[in-house]
């Protein structure tokens, strides 16, 4: 039986059909975003926030500092929407600075956090063994670290006062371990896939791999944790500035504005409940963006059924 | 099992010695305990300083007063943990930093164990109800309930909860919910039935206060649990046997999903100290929180990790026990 | 067995419905999608009588799962699912939760497809055996007990008493499976449905837990639904025959019927382009073309219509019912309870009266290639024919070639060896899961291997899961380095070399993977997929893209696909693409790790015969590794086989399977179930028990005489000892070729 017949030019065995949609994985990510409600409601409520507080102070007229001409402690009015305190700032004003400062804080510990998390997980999860393991169980003290009692002890016993960039590092210091150990478990099971080991069986060297496989694909996860960690970040942020351990005035915050307005709730109400709805709206919708995120980067989701 | 136990509590070794070391460097290393005295305007005389530099061991280098610290070898009998002393205060000769904490243990402990038992069970419940009806009403409730919890602040949560409390007191005309103190000294003295009453007042707003961040992500991590088991083979299978699905759920599914929700709790302990701090402030308790923040006001350095080292070693045998219990729980792991 | 149950089917073929046990109507199932509603089952019927086997035979994808999950009412709360299921007359579909537990279990019971997950892992076995007898009967905890223990010995589980107290991880993939059957059998039910029950374990666990199922059967007289896509397994354990595609039954009958005479194109394509143990290594396979079709995006008419070479314009139009063709040629209906007919759904069934695979897939195979790949097929039509002859001599020349080479080879002398093996040995380290990371043992992944890869030949190793065939390919490689041994290629010492010094010499040894979804980059084009390696030794832009256009077409893809990312392909494309990247730097050697395993059947036969004519055209050599002995067989030219970290017999193909020698090769041959009814039920076998060993703690001697057939029942007591005591060598013991057995025999087993 000499069937065996090789056509030469055309082998195409099975003209299997392309399946699928012809879009690129950018806009597929991006269709799927779009398609959480949520997400996307948060993301055009978080850009108004944002907004706000930083074009905001150039338009409006009160910073938040005391003013002679500001009257003490008046209920919101045409001249002051949010009131005045007792002190004589415009709590608008105040606002707009302690947002600021809050954001200011939560993105730069996002970017410290996820850099240092991200290198310190990789490094442990490319190299795995003995290293890993060392490396893994530093992260697991810092996880099991209170982290508001550790950043406010910090920052409390510092001396002087902080600055929102100091309190932004200290909190960094702390709140890179969970970028670490998701950064870590990525790479990890990264490292075993078949199309890296293709890239070495090639001669590719670990930078290649690194650069070419691991961080593309590594990206979602991060991108992910990356926003969560905004929101811890806020939160800490304003447990600090509560407890007076944070960014001290005369320069003000949303955690020591609440702090301020404490006894005050029902007698002036208007000092209290801003701040804490600014931060509550801020905690929201950033965890709202990092759920659509995790929906639209998973990996899994990304794999169309077999 | 009893391998795995003994290896498991020897394994913590390491890691106490090395949260006393980062614990006593952090603190040593961040602050002077005597920068209010430094700060002194007119400038106290050197020798004042002097002598509060021998006092708090300031005179000696870090790794001397780190020895010190933890043996009390060559100190003045005030400090060294394995002596049962945390050393010297800068609050006053008299603050017995040892003392303080055993009295104010009580107070928290009572709020903690509240609103982890609380949140714990809420959370269970929340977890297994989203799950088992994934997608419905009452799971996307559950879900935006969860995720406002998760992005509260707690103490402007508290600021709310205590104006509540106010308001309805004044509404019923009656002193139902007390809002400022931890009620032990009111207690004294009542009977049994006064005590709970007493008890009920002055708890149930704080508790629900520290419960919630922990209530928020627990019950989300339990549903996810709940899915991947109710998801699962052996689930299929059990279904497939004929077990009516109640008994399927509770004996397969459930069973199962708790086991890793031992080491998130244990984890967990972290943020429920967090909130203890925060939550103890707005409602004016004499609890650790206090003694915490007190102890930055006056950069009461040995205070302060007596403090930190205090809630390290309770997380680090939270985690014991998680994992001790995780052996217990899952067959897998004992038999390691 | 055969005989009987062949007699009961005669017998019921007159309806009857008294020994109906199961009885689906029209049932459909539709889940929810984002893309709209999916059509995964659709009016499928079919009855089953009592103490009778059905076989559910498809694809990935064809609804076969799926039908009997709703059956069991297990779907997801989202599937719709209409039309009727009956267990002994009573509906089960849209049954609630109370009523559907009485039957579920009871009368009709589920073996799933894999084992390690199937069983909760925090109770003992047991306990859960136990589970499924007090879930029906209201007998005492003791008595559900006792019955557990009679079960697993029903089994065939040994020690069953220990095993009671033990928890899943403590046992194996097979033994699992057969508690799984345990709980199955509790109840002594009407009806099981096993789903793919063996499809996660090995060939030779495998052939003992469909023993044990077939036993288990005997002994509750249960009807059995066999769900696989194993056309060996349907053909040695059922009485009928049901072949699913696109969501629905296309294909019903008697075994053998629809084995020797298949009236539906798709039958008969699976059959072609299986490769078979029972059949000759240059029968060319013959692929069906395209892929299964997407149930989102079911064709108007027949489904299979896209993919069959006879489709006309009503193919495309109407779909085909399930008809039988009557005495006068004309398809008539047939009722569902008459379960001796042999129905089709196919407009043009009786077209295929005595046709062969090849008559049908071939011809058209070659035209559809014209079609599919436009430019490059400028040469078809008349220059076809010229190729063809030219090849077919060229085809002449190369049989002879490789018959001097095999020739050669098995003396060891003639032609040179491109890539050795001398005394490779791997041993990975067991540590401790503690802060130190202590090293508490080692696993003994490879043990001493010696091979000889020639020139454009190829060799396999065949081995089952954990045998360490995998490991060494990755050492031939060096991908990972060896505890000791020698590789060298073209005498180059391999094993000495820094990673530097093996950089240039990687373009000539390459590797393709199992997983094709594994080992493509989802975040990367197939362009710069196949890129890659040019671009790692530094080629320029514009060569490389060159080449990748060569290559896309080389391996039978569209060049306008490069622009395209992997999780848009199929799994017989990506698997190309996996080639074609293999191929990007113009290797001597591949490297072929379980190339075709995750692949279905249909797709299976394409990429096989892609790489034969790349080996063909290209001269390469392959190292193919598979557990697969039926696709072994076709393709290489020879075998070594392996067994926990040895090579226990090595030779050509052709000696390998004429007359193994081994008692673990006969065995693994044995174990292999034949696509051809008749033949899987009367052959001999040489079964083997028990699972492999761990290889971190292999047995001393022989490594294979745990499980050892010969040792166990033919040898004497002091024969036995030297397999104890001393390893055997792996010399020619009078069979002509090299094995690793002290009592060595060749036996005639296909």
């Amino acid at each position: 039986m000499s069937e065996k017949k090789a056509p030469v030019a055309p082998r195409s065995a099975d003209a299997e059909s392309v399946g699928g949609a012809e879009r690129t994985q950018f806009q597929m990510i991006v269709s799927r975003f779009l398609r959480h409600r949520a997400a996307m409601i948060s993301l055009a409520v978080l850009v108004v926030i944002v907004l706000f507080t930083f074009v905001g102070p150039l338009l409006w007229r009160w910073d938040h500092t005391v003013h002679l001409e500001v009257p003490p402690s008046v209920p919101p009015n045409p001249d002051h929407p949010l009131g005045t305190t007792t002190a004589g700032h415009d709590v608008l004003g105040q606002l707009m600075r302690g947002t600021q400062q809050t954001l200011k804080v939560a993105f730069t510990v996002s970017v410290l956090g996820t850099v240092i998390g991200s290198l310190w997980g990789a490094t442990a999860g490319y190299y795995g063994g003995r290293v890993d393991g060392l490396m893994m169980r530093v992260v697991d003290v810092f996880l099991i670290v209170p982290l508001l009692v550790m950043v406010a002890a910090i920052a409390g016993n510092v001396r002087g006062g902080t600055t929102w960039y100091a309190v932004a590092l200290i909190i960094s210091f702390f709140a890179w371990a969970q970028i670490a150990r998701v950064v870590r478990g990525v790479v990890l099971s990264l490292r075993e896939q078949e199309y890296v080991e293709a890239a070495r069986a090639s001669g590719a060297s670990p930078g290649w791999i690194i650069v070419r496989h691991l961080l593309p694909n590594a990206a979602g996860p991060i991108i992910v944790a990356a926003t969560l960690l905004i929101a811890v970040a806020i939160l800490l942020e304003a447990g600090m500035s509560f407890l007076q351990f944070g960014i001290q005035p005369p320069d003000i915050s949303l955690g020591q504005m609440i702090s301020d307005a404490r006894t005050a709730v029902s007698t002036r109400p208007w000092l209290f409940y801003p701040p804490g709805l600014m931060l509550l709206a801020i905690c929201l919708t950033i965890n709202f963006i990092g759920d659509g995120l995790r929906d639209a980067l998973d990996p899994r989701q990304s794999m169309v059924r077999r | 099992m009893l391998v795995y136990t003994v290896r498991r509590v020897l394994g913590t070794i390491p890691i106490l010695i090395l949260a006393s070391v980062l614990t006593f460097v952090l603190i040593d290393v961040s602050g002077d305990p005597l920068t209010q005295l430094r700060m002194q305007q007119p400038p106290p005389d050197p020798s004042v300083i002097e002598l509060q530099e021998e006092r708090l061991y300031l005179d000696r280098s870090m790794p001397e007063r780190y020895w010190l610290w933890v043996t009390g070898i060559g100190g003045h009998g005030d400090i060294g943990l394995l002596q049962g002393e945390f050393g010297p205060s800068t609050q006053s000769n008299s603050y017995d930093i040892g003392a303080q904490l055993a009295e104010r243990l009580g107070v928290t402990l009572r709020l903690v164990g509240a609103a982890m038992l609380l949140a714990l069970g809420l959370a269970i419940l929340a977890g297994v109800v989203s799950a088992m009806r994934q997608y419905s009403k009452i799971d996307y409730t559950l879900t935006f309930i969860g995720f406002l919890a998760l992005s509260m602040p707690v103490f402007w949560f508290g600021g709310i909860m205590q104006h509540a409390g106010v308001s309805f007191n004044d509404l019923v005309g009656e002193q139902v919910f007390a809002t400022i103190g931890d009620g032990l000294y009111q207690a004294q003295g009542e009977d049994l039935w006064g005590r709970i009453t007493n008890a009920l007042a002055y708890m149930t707003l704080p508790t629900i206060v520290l419960m919630l961040t922990s209530f928020a992500s627990w019950s989300r991590y339990q549903r996810t649990a709940m899915l991947e088991v109710l998801n699962s083979d052996y689930v299929r299978l059990a279904k497939a046997k004929g077990l009516p699905n109640r008994v399927v759920v509770r004996r397969h599914a459930l069973r199962t999903a708790l086991i890793p929700l031992t080491t998130v709790v244990a984890v967990g302990i972290a943020g429920v100290i967090d909130g203890t701090v925060l939550t103890e402030q707005v409602f004016q308790w004499r609890g650790l929180g206090e003694f915490f923040v007190n102890a930055i006001e006056t950069n009461d350095s040995y205070a302060l990790m007596a403090w930190l080292l205090l809630s390290g070693v309770t997380v680090i045998l939270a985690n014991l026990v998680a994992d001790l219990l995780y052996g217990v729980l899952d067959p897998r792991i004992r038999y390691e | 067995m055969t005989t009987t149950e062949h007699m009961s089917n005669e017998e019921t073929s007159s309806p009857g419905t008294g020994d109906v046990v199961l009885e689906v109507r029209d049932l459909s199932v539709t889940f929810p999608s984002d893309d709209g509603p999916l059509p995964a089952v659709r009016e499928v019927s079919y009855v089953l009588r009592r103490g009778e086997a059905l076989g559910i035979v498809g694809e990935s994808g064809s609804g076969k799962s799926v039908t009997s999950m709703a059956i069991m009412g297990l779907l997801p709360k989202n599937a719709r699912v209409e039309g009727s299921a009956k267990v002994l007359g009573q509906e089960v579909v849209g049954l609630d939760d109370a009523e559907i537990s009485k039957v579920r279990g009871n009368r009709i019971a589920m073996i799933f497809q894999d084992p390690l997950t199937s069983l909760n892992p925090v109770y003992t076995v047991g306990y859960q055996i136990a589970e499924a007898v007090l879930a029906h009967h209201k007998v005492g905890k003791k008595a559900a007990m006792a019955r557990a223990l009679e079960l697993l010995e029903l089994v065939d589980i040994p020690n069953p008493a220990q095993r009671l107290k033990q928890y899943p991880h403590e046992l194996s993939g097979g033994m699992r499976q057969r508690v799984v059957i345990a709980i199955a059998m509790a109840n002594e039910p009407d009806v099981i449905i096993a789903d793919e029950p063996t499809t996660a374990l090995d060939v030779t666990v495998q052939a003992q837990v469909l023993e044990a199922l077939e036993s288990a059967r005997k002994e509750t007289g249960a009807a059995l639904v066999l769900i696989t896509h194993d056309l060996g397994v349907v053909a040695g354990h059922v009485d009928r025959v049901g072949v699913m595609y696109g969501g629905r039954l296309v294909e019903t009958g008697p075994v053998e019927e629809v084995f020797y005479r298949p009236r539906m194109p798709y039958a008969l394509g699976l059959l072609g382009s299986l490769p078979r143990l029972d059949e000759d290594r240059n029968e060319r396979l013959t692929p069906i073309l395209g892929t299964p079709p997407s149930l989102l995006t079911l064709p108007g008419g027949c489904a299979f219509a896209p993919r069959c070479p006879m489709a006309r314009d009503l193919c495309h139009e109407q779909e085909p019912s399930l008809l039988a063709t009557a005495e006068n040629g004309e398809r008539v209906r047939v009722p569902v309870e008459d379960t001796g007919a042999h129905t089709a759904a196919c407009h043009f069934s009786e077209e295929l009266e005595g046709a062969q695979p090849t008559d049908l897939f071939r011809g058209t195979a070659v035209g559809a290639e014209t079609t599919d790949t436009g430019g490059t097929a400028d040469t078809g039509g008349t220059a076809e024919s010229v190729a063809e002859s030219e090849e077919r001599a060229e085809q002449a020349e190369r049989a002879l070639a490789r018959a001097d080479g095999s020739g050669d080879t098995a003396d060891g002398s003639g032609r040179e060896a491109i890539l050795t093996v001398r005394d490779l040995v791997k041993h990975f380290p067991i540590r401790s899961k503690g802060l130190l990371k202590r090293r508490i043992g080692e696993v003994q992944a490879v043990s001493g291997i010696s091979l000889d890869l020639y020139e454009h030949e190829t060799l396999a190793l065949v081995g089952e899961s954990g045998c360490g065939k995998s490991t060494t390919a990755r050492l031939m490689l060096q991908l990972i380095r060896q505890t000791s041994g020698e590789v060298e290629y073209r005498g180059q010492p391999l094993h000495s070399m820094s990673q530097r010094q093996l950089r240039p010499l990687r373009r000539d040894l390459q590797l393709v993977f199992q997983d094709p979804f594994a080992s493509l980059d989802p975040r990367m084009t197939v362009s710069d997929i196949v890129a890659e390696p040019l671009r790692i030794h530094g080629r320029r832009n514009g060569e490389a893209k060159k080449r990748v256009r060569e290559l896309l077409e080389l391996v039978g893809l569209n060049v306008e696909h490069g622009s395209r990312y992997p999780h848009e392909f199929s799994g017989g494309q990506r698997q190309r693409i996996g080639v074609a990247r293999a191929l990007a730097l113009n290797p001597k050697v591949l490297i072929l790790d379980e190339p075709v395993s995750a692949l279905d059947v249909s797709i299976q036969a394409g990429v096989i015969n892609l790489l034969e004519d790349l080996q063909d055209d290209l001269g390469l050599s392959y190292l193919f590794v598979s557990h697969d002995l039926s696709v072994v067989k076709h393709i290489a030219d020879r075998v070594a086989v392996m067994y926990l970290g040895k090579i226990v017999e090595t030779g050509t193909t052709e000696e390998l399977f004429r007359a193994p020698a081994h008692p673990y090769t006969q065995a693994l041959i044995s174990a292999i179930p034949l696509p051809d009814p008749v033949k899987e039920r009367t052959r001999e076998r040489i079964v083997v028990t028990g699972d492999v060993p761990s290889p971190a703690d292999p047995p001393s001697g022989c490594r294979f005489r745990t499980r050892c057939p010969k040792f166990a029942d033919e040898l004497s007591e002091s024969e036995r000892v030297k397999c104890v005591e001393e390893p055997p060598e792996l010399v020619d013991r009078g069979t002509g070729h090299p094995d690793a057995c002290h009592y060595s025999r060749a036996v005639e087993l296909i």
